[in-house]
């Protein structure tokens, strides 16, 4: 009977919780981020694979690479179309980030988007960019 | 086989093929990302208050706790204070510990006949585990979804994050919640049909709510672990919901639809369903009521004014008569 007071307030705070995301972001346009390309990245036109497959897999790929480097030695890696590619992540020019250099404008924007945090630079540290 | 849980499941396929069809066969991600789920947000809205107030306007004059241990009562008897609570602080305690730990369901026991015809109650413990297993895998996969409707996300969310990936296992890093709680979802599932007992009182309406689950647990799952989506187009069109700028970016998958229909199912289901335990477990009186019935009055405000006539009143009325008839009088 008197408890509707502690009802609705019960009710309010539910709905204040539950509409986070709506008032947290109001009026707030978010940019979308576009990852961007070195000069390296843009002339070799193609990664690995395509890039919608890159976009998507390429967290499986690197996990399947690891794996093959680590256990069997295997650093080749033949492509869908056939192409042979070294299977490494920081060492040398001909490694991902032998051509995407940028990690901050490629990897980290879209996995600071989509608050992805991958433990890959837990081992890994970023090729030093005074080399070039 | 039985009607009530092939018509949920029934039920659940033709939702899920819905969005599959809607999306890549007429092209409705307009009505299928941005329509349903606004619709879905306002009728969860209004449907919860909706039946919160109706349920807030039904009076309780009386207290009915339902209690498990001994009243307060005279100083030197022990009372238990949290199973039968005489205060306002020793019911917050009572509903926080059914509300966070499921107290009633660790009572549950199971009855049996042990040694031929001796009735015997077993501890039985699964069903809160599952349970609580369940409401917390699933609290905790609804908040880390949040990282799809918040930009920049929350420093808290990262953390939830890196707990519940703990450990890091393939890539991308297995969420510990999102299977524990499909493996919950799918004992309560199977504890419906396979305990004859549960299975008989078990309706179509309790089915509907697991199997819907379930397909948004698997859907997930599959997006997440298997078939991938575009994360970052899927952020995209979290983010238009959320700003009230709806936009529906190129390259989304008709898996992601069927996940969002499903949820968006959900939420409009959800007001209608039992699925209202949720705000319901705040209000059911048999538990949010202290036991002080002994020591309070409790009115009952509609209490119609019933006209009395004391004894007093009587006397005054026929003093006369019954003195010549002898009676004893209270006064001269």
């Amino acid at each position: 009977m008197n408890d509707k007071n502690i009802i609705i307030t019960g009710l309010i705070i539910f709905f204040v919780f539950l509409t986070f995301p709506f008032w947290y972001n109001l009026g707030k346009a978010s940019p979308v981020p576009e990852p961007k390309l070195t000069d390296k990245a843009k002339a070799a036109k193609e990664c690995v694979e395509p890039k919608e497959y890159m976009k998507v897999e390429h967290m499986q790929i690197l996990d399947i690479w690891r794996d093959g480097v680590v256990r069997e030695a295997n650093r080749v890696y033949i492509s869908k179309k056939g192409k042979r590619f070294n299977m490494s992540l920081s060492t040398g020019d001909d490694s991902c980030m032998g051509c995407h250099s940028n990690k901050a404008e490629f990897c980290d924007k879209c996995h600071d988007y989509t608050s992805v945090t991958p433990y890959c630079w837990d081992c890994h540290i970023e090729p030093p960019k005074e080399k070039k | 086989m039985n009607k009530k849980y092939m018509y949920s499941l029934l039920a659940v396929i033709v939702l899920i093929l819905l969005p599959y069809v809607g999306v890549e066969a007429a092209g409705l991600q307009v009505l299928f990302g941005i329509i349903i789920p606004y619709l879905a947000v306002l009728i969860f809205i209004i449907g919860f208050i909706y039946r919160v107030m109706d349920w807030a306007s039904s009076p309780v004059p009386f207290r009915i706790p339902t209690t498990c241990g001994q009243q307060k009562s005279l100083p030197w008897i022990k009372q238990n204070k949290i199973d039968n609570p005489f205060t306002t602080g020793a019911v917050i305690i009572r509903m926080a510990l059914e509300i966070l730990f499921f107290r009633s369901l660790f009572r549950n026991t199971s009855i049996g006949l042990n040694q031929g015809p001796k009735i015997s109650y077993v501890w039985e413990k699964w069903l809160w585990i599952v349970a609580l297993a369940f409401h917390y895998s699933f609290l905790t996969v609804l908040i880390r979804h949040l990282r799809f409707f918040l930009e920049p996300v929350p420093v808290w969310l990262q953390w939830l994050e890196k707990i519940d990936g703990f450990f890091q296992i393939g890539l991308p890093g297995l969420y510990m919640s999102g299977a524990v709680l499909l493996a919950a979802v799918t004992f309560l599932v199977l504890r419906r049909i396979y305990l004859p007992q549960v299975r008989y009182i078990s309706l179509a309406a309790d089915f509907l709510p697991l199997f819907l689950i379930i397909s948004i647990a698997i859907t997930g799952i599959l997006m997440r672990y298997f078939t991938k989506v575009d994360v970052v187009g899927i952020k995209e069109l979290a983010m238009g919901l959320a700003s009230f700028h709806p936009a529906i970016p190129d390259g989304i998958g008709a898996l992601f639809y069927i996940h969002l229909f499903l949820v968006s199912i959900l939420f409009i289901y959800f007001p209608f369903s039992k699925l209202m335990h949720m705000p319901g477990v705040f209000m059911s009186p048999t538990r949010n009521l202290p036991n002080n019935t002994r020591a309070k009055m409790h009115i009952n405000p509609w209490n119609y004014p019933v006209k009395v006539h004391t004894y007093d009143e009587y006397e005054d009325e026929f003093r006369e008569k019954m003195k010549e008839a002898g009676l004893p009088l209270e006064k001269e």
